[in-house]
């Protein structure tokens, strides 16, 4: 029978992947939806407009998804996980409030207007509004990323009595891995969506669809990921290397590392082995890994083995959790700079009849290829948080308190019920939203290009001519 | 550190956390209760179109009205750690059951209009599932609470009860809530939902002020001390007044010209007002019911201090605002539109 820590921590873990989804997904479709409007209200082609009106359904969908999810989280730091608040309150709480206070209303309210509010109130205050939807869901992942940052590296506090009481707020706030952290979320957000678009216009594409918005969806997409590919792998890198300096062992587990040393390979491929501290099977590239990680064939990189204390008690994360959950990351990340890249630069060639960026020039295996990886996002996202967060075990705040000093008293069946039944939720919901995703896709195959939107008496914008979704309108018109 | 009117901080701060959660405790409950009612009466809707006008009625607002219990249960972890978890290990499976409940209401607003039509009315089924899921289980920890979060049979009995007289509760704001925003037949029906729930929520605060006083001697030398009595009487009073009141008005609503539709909600909101106020003063300085109070529960000064800062601006901007979007969608219910 396992106990309450182990069934909890599995808990926990698939409330979060579950939850960090919709945020991924949500916190840079804002922006672009913002970039859809504005290119609306600057070119006046309502292609842009067709694009805002099918990326808002799929935000809404996202945004309820994480938000009844994200109460979940909020709800099991005290039902789960008493010990986290009651040790290090006085500092997450502060950051946990200024996320509810600045981000959570704004986000709530506005996506009211931005989502039903488009005949209502007049165009700027529609744009207004998504934009500060936008910001809202921005401001929700610097708190969010600020708390799980401190959590890594803890700064600006000190211990009284077992209880963390702050010292430096700009400390705790501005600590050293959270630009890092943030740099890094907020581009594999916007990777996703980037993707996510591509994805799913190539999708209706194939499926023979061919307006022109589907084409700028294709095309603004493999752009945005083509640009963002090489800026996340600068920013992953430099993650890399904080963490070197404050996480070791993290770094040591990543690279399937055991033996501190100089002209320390790169470990490409190896099953680590925690029984014989070793791995079974290893590919490696000589000297690689000191100079990715030192700039010098000869730096020293840290083993696992420094990581193990006198009396045998292990305190380095498991290895071959970390290992391949950052290889997959990796592998994604190098299949999306790959993809976009070479996509780009189909589309660039110029043709004989001097138009660029053509969909129709896009080798077919490659638009097929962009299907699939409409969820690549999802992939390297939690792979790259199950390597951060698996690897800061054992320790919940890295050097203050384990994850098992957490966890709360309650009984094991207790918590074993609850999480098979988040685990049906979770599997049943997932399942409906893909399916619903891919349900709007096929469906806009079917719908007319809009063609006119004109503006009402009040200066709010009223589509009286055609309505590309007729049929996905809560209400048919009156 | 700061004084105010010659208290400690470690006085005067944990008693305004304590205010701010109850203002958000009982806003919460005030406007995620009406549309949880919304919620909870779907199935009676004379028609499909008169349900999509329900659930139009509320869609711009349940989000941020969620944000409420949000933020209510952030202060509590924040304000008041040791209250925290002690609160949500011993009421883990109702806890339990609100989440449940409140994502199928959160995601099935979405699906039952995003999804293939067939499956329409499957998600408008877990709405309605959603919303009582979660009415009831905040009615059952509001009993069990009020009962000092002790498990008995009699304790989990009168959480039964309390949960019951909940979900009636916001099905009665809710329907009020309905004779606002509605026309024709569905405001006729809401007329008369609302005459038939105001029972229950007159029974779950008569149970709640009869029972804790019963319970806890300390609550009993609170309200029947004299001379306090004679300051406390208001409550019972005005309570039984727009109880009266609001019987009243339901033999004339729908009024001509929609007159007076308001003045049921309003009456509403003085209710789940009053209702919150004695049970606030009842077990003030309480946070866990006879055992822990909001000065041993609470916060480090320093941190609760820098969230007051915060407050102090985010909190009008956040009024603000929430008044724009009930601006914006002002007037009677239409239907939702993207465009």
């Amino acid at each position: 029978m396992m106990d309450t820590l182990i069934l909890s921590r599995i808990q926990f873990a698939a409330n979060i992947s579950f939850h960090i989804l919709f945020p991924t997904i949500t916190i840079a479709l804002g922006w672009f939806l913002l970039f859809f409007k504005l290119r609306f209200n600057w070119t006046g082609d309502l292609k842009w407009m067709e694009a805002y009106r099918f990326w808002v359904k799929i935000f809404a969908l996202s945004f309820a998804m994480g938000v009844v999810s994200g109460i979940t989280m909020s709800f099991q730091f005290g039902t789960n996980w008493p010990g986290f608040m009651e040790t290090v309150g006085n500092i997450a709480g502060p950051l946990l409030a200024y996320e509810v206070m600045t981000a959570f209303f704004l986000e709530a309210v506005f996506i009211g207007i931005m989502l039903f509010g488009f005949s209502r109130v007049p165009g700027w205050l529609h744009t207004l509004a998504t934009f500060l939807v936008a910001f809202g869901t921005t401001m929700s992942t610097f708190w969010i990323i600020v708390l799980n940052s401190w959590m890594h590296t803890p700064q600006g506090f000190e211990m009284i009595d077992g209880v963390a009481h702050a010292t430096d707020w700009w400390a705790i706030i501005f600590n050293p891995s959270m630009p890092y952290r943030l740099a890094h979320m907020l581009l594999a957000s916007g990777l996703t969506v980037a993707f996510l678009i591509a994805g799913i216009a190539a999708f209706r594409y194939i499926l023979g669809d061919r307006k022109e918005t589907v084409r700028s969806q294709i095309r603004s997409g493999l752009t945005f990921a083509a640009i963002l590919i090489p800026i996340q792998i600068f920013a992953g890198d430099m993650h890399g290397l904080n963490t070197l300096e404050y996480q070791p062992a993290k770094v040591a587990a990543m690279e399937g590392n055991w033996e501190t040393g100089p002209n320390t390979p790169l470990v490409l491929f190896a099953l680590p082995n925690e029984e014989t501290r070793s791995n079974d099977v290893e590919i490696a590239i000589p000297n690689l890994a000191s100079i990715i990680l030192t700039h010098s064939p000869d730096g020293v990189v840290p083993g696992l083995n420094d990581f193990v204390a006198e009396d045998g008690t292990v305190l380095h994360p498991p290895v071959d959790k970390v290992f391949w959950s950052f290889r997959v990351m990796v592998g994604t990340g190098m299949a999306m700079l790959l993809l976009s890249w070479a996509s780009l630069a189909f589309l660039w060639r110029r043709a004989e009849d001097g138009r660029r960026f053509a969909i129709r020039r896009l080798p077919k295996p490659l638009l097929w290829a962009l299907v699939p990886m409409a969820g690549s996002g999802w992939v390297a996202t939690l792979a790259g948080w199950y390597t951060t967060e698996i690897g800061r075990q054992p320790w919940l705040v890295h050097g203050v308190m384990t994850t098992e000093m957490a966890v709360a008293d309650v009984p094991a069946p207790m918590v074993l019920s609850t999480l098979l039944g988040y685990l049906a939720i979770y599997a049943a919901l997932l399942f409906a939203y893909i399916g619903v995703v891919l349900y709007l896709a096929v469906k806009a195959r079917h719908g007319e290009p809009l063609t006119e939107l004109t503006p009402s008496s009040s200066g709010a914008m009223v589509d009286a001519i055609t309505r590309e979704d007729r049929g996905a309108a809560i209400l048919p018109a009156e | 550190m700061i004084e105010l009117f010659g208290y400690q901080p470690e006085t005067w701060l944990p008693f305004v956390f304590a205010g701010l959660m109850g203002a958000s405790i009982l806003l919460y409950v005030i406007l995620d209760g009406y549309d949880l009612g919304v919620g909870i009466l779907t199935p009676l809707a004379g028609d499909d179109g008169e349900r999509d006008m329900m659930v139009a009625s509320i869609g711009p607002f349940w989000d941020a009205n969620e944000t409420w219990l949000v933020l209510a249960v952030g202060l509590l972890l924040v304000a008041f750690p040791a209250a925290h978890g002690l609160i949500l290990t011993t009421l883990y499976l109702p806890v339990f059951v609100m989440l449940i409940g409140l994502i199928l209401r959160g995601v099935s607003f979405e699906f039952r209009v995003k999804a293939r039509a067939k499956y329409k009315a499957l998600w408008n089924r877990l709405f309605f599932a959603g919303s009582l899921m979660t009415a009831l289980s905040q009615g059952f920890m509001l009993g069990l609470y009020v009962m000092g979060l002790e498990f008995t049979l009699g304790t989990f009995l009168f959480a039964v009860l309390c949960a019951l007289a909940l979900t009636m509760g916001y099905a009665f704001i809710g329907a009020t809530w309905l004779i606002l925003k509605g026309e024709g037949a569905l405001q006729r029906r809401a007329v008369r939902w609302a005459k038939e729930c105001i029972w229950g929520l007159a029974v779950g605060i008569a149970a709640i002020s009869l029972a804790s006083p019963l319970v806890s001697p300390r609550i009993w030398e609170k309200w029947f001390a004299f001379p306090d009595v004679l300051w406390l009487l208001p409550l019972p009073v005005v309570s039984l007044a727009l109880l009266a009141l609001l019987w009243r008005s339901f033999a004339h609503l729908p009024a001509e010209g929609d007159r007076w539709a308001w003045a049921p909600f309003t009456a509403a909101l003085g209710l789940f007002t009053l209702a919150f106020a004695g049970l606030a003063y009842s077990f003030f300085p309480y946070v866990v019911p006879e055992r822990l109070t909001i000065f041993e529960a609470a916060s480090a000064p320093e941190s609760l201090l820098i969230i007051l800062v915060g407050a102090c601006f985010v909190v009008p901007s956040i009024l603000g605002y929430t008044a724009l979007a009930y601006w914006v969608f002002r007037g009677k219910a239409r239907g939702l539109r993207y465009d």
